[in-house]
């Protein structure tokens, strides 16, 4: 059973004050990435990030840090390669995507007190070893990730629907594509710590998915999946207090998913209420058109 | 004395190494309502779209009211219509929604968007007769409806000059009827147009100017060709050497293939 008398403890409060965090963010941002028709970006940033990681121990630096910093690198090479739309651009993203996972290895294998433990902490994650430095590093990604969803929001979702019509209104393009990049390396360093570089883009993507299912607008589609998010990381991470051979990442994945397979059942019946709803309408609308001509 | 909205010249474009526009001399002044016609891949798209500034020109200039498109600054004064089959985006988006991002270019960063916002979005809505549709997602939506909700967005912006490419490409007879209802109250209040059209239709009656684009330079400039059958449609007369190929896509029938 899920073990109320954790919450007591000090660790445990962090765990799920990162997961809620994870959870509000990560799908906040994912609906611009899948809107934009990037949904495996965050996969490959997480990719990049484990270089960064290993960094961090190779240089003794907190990997937090160095994460950032490989991320966004990683992000800016992605989004050139997406911006000038070379038919190799998937290939090179795909080099890119090994060179950080083999990166990550390598230098974790050669930093002082690397060791594979510590790699699968942070390609699964480890919610459970977050201290109080990481939960003030991980609350000022959020403050700043939730920041640029608030403030650039409107024209993010110009950009994300239509990269043409955003230039015709006078959007500054380059910059906002940037954001959306950055904004995504800082979520999948958020994430990381909590379910693992490997599974950050399913907190991104997954919620997305399963809000849109119901929804019929872009805005409510992104409130809804951060509810999703929510629930799904931190119902993850209290279903693992169930037994310690629960791993608290792929609780909130597995969590996350069923939640879609769920929303898929009950979107194709809202749907088809909606469609005989609109059916009507329409028919009422054509009637209306006569009239007037 | 008019304001000049678009001026280009000796515009060149090239798309991967192929040149597409071979040195374009384009003025358009403010009032004008300018059809411009050709074949398939002669380069009207791509002049529309170098006209803008969405395509960058590899020799030559072109002004947007006096401004090169890097440094103009007045974007709310453009509606652009882009051609357009499917809305994009992977995540639903409201019919209200794509329209109001039509306002984007008048709103300040971080200002709400106000009464005189919404104003304009119903007004947009109420013109393309979608407004029973303005809860619903747009994707969800048939082509000519869609194609309503693109020109809304422009509507809703309340711009100077519309920029539409090929509008009536693919809707249906009462999506085509609507378009010429509305550009002629934007003709009326005096706005500049400029469409991409592969058959003018009902439209036909409101068009100012014709310009054809041949081989990427400007065949035929003055005032728009009269149809008279099938074979004095424009661009019949301009059979290339593509023809051919242009006449193997979706759009044959207008060629007037022998």
């Amino acid at each position: 059973m899920i073990d109320l008398s954790l919450l007591d403890k000090q660790f445990f409060q962090l765990a799920l004050i990162a997961a809620l965090l994870v959870g509000l963010c990560a799908p906040a941002v994912g609906t611009f990435i899948v809107q934009r028709r990037l949904a495996l970006l965050g996969d490959g940033i997480g990719h990049v990030a484990l270089t960064g990681v290993a960094l961090g121990f190779l240089t003794g630096t907190a990997p937090v840090l160095t994460a950032v910093v490989v991320a966004i690198a990683g992000a800016l090479a992605i989004e050139l390669v997406r911006a000038r739309g070379r038919t190799s651009g998937d290939v090179a993203l795909a080099l890119l995507f090994y060179g950080g996972i083999a990166g990550g290895v390598m230098l974790m294998g050669i930093a002082p007190g690397g060791s594979n433990a510590k790699l699968n902490s942070y390609l699964f994650g480890a919610i459970a070893s977050v201290t109080t430095e990481d939960i003030w590093v991980i609350g000022g990604l959020a403050v700043l990730v939730l920041g640029v969803v608030t403030v650039f929001g409107r024209e993010l979702f110009v950009l994300c629907q239509d990269e043409e019509m955003a230039r015709a209104s006078g959007l500054p393009v380059r910059f906002l594509s940037v954001l959306v990049a950055v904004t995504a390396a800082l979520t999948v360093v958020i994430a990381m710590r909590v379910v693992g570089l490997l599974l950050v883009s399913a907190l991104m993507v997954i919620p997305v998915a399963t809000s849109q299912q119901l929804t019929r607008g872009f805005r409510t589609t992104m409130l809804l999946a951060m509810v999703f998010g929510v629930v799904a990381s931190v119902g993850g991470l209290l279903a693992s207090t169930a037994s310690t051979r629960v791993p608290p990442g792929a609780a909130i994945v597995l969590l996350a998913l069923a939640g879609f397979v769920l929303a898929l059942g009950v979107g194709r019946f809202v749907r088809q209420g909606r469609s005989q709803e609109s059916n009507v309408s329409q028919q009422a609308g054509s009637v209306r058109v006569k009239e007037v001509r | 004395m008019s304001e000049t909205a678009f001026a280009m010249t000796g515009g060149r474009v090239a798309l991967d190494g192929r040149p597409v526009l071979a040195g374009v001399d384009l003025t358009v002044r403010e009032g004008e309502v300018v059809a411009i016609m050709g074949a398939n891949g002669s380069g009207k798209s791509t002049l529309v779209r170098a006209l803008l500034g969405l395509t960058p020109l590899s020799g030559g200039t072109t002004l947007l009211y006096g401004s090169p498109p890097a440094r103009f600054r007045h974007w709310w004064r453009i509606g652009y219509v882009p051609q357009r089959l499917a809305i994009g985006g992977g995540v639903p988006a409201t019919v209200r929604e794509v329209v109001t991002s039509g306002r984007v270019a008048r709103r300040r960063r971080l200002s709400p968007y106000r009464q005189e916002d919404r104003e304009a979005v119903a007004r947009a809505l109420e013109a393309v007769g979608l407004s029973d549709r303005a809860g619903d997602s747009a994707q969800a939506l048939s082509g000519g409806q869609q194609q309503r909700v693109l020109i809304a967005r422009a509507l809703a912006g309340e711009p100077d000059t519309y920029v539409m490419d090929e509008p009536t490409a693919g809707v249906d007879a009462g999506t085509q009827r609507l378009l010429a209802d509305t550009l002629a109250r934007l003709v009326s209040a005096g706005k500049t147009i400029v469409l991409v059209a592969h058959e003018l239709g009902p439209l036909e009656p409101l068009i100012t100017r014709g310009v054809v684009v041949r081989e990427g330079r400007i065949a035929h400039d003055g005032p728009p060709p009269e149809p008279e059958g099938d074979c004095a449609r424009p661009g019949h007369e301009h059979v290339h050497p593509h023809a051919a190929e242009a006449a193997a896509g979706p759009l044959r029938g207008w060629q007037g293939e022998p």
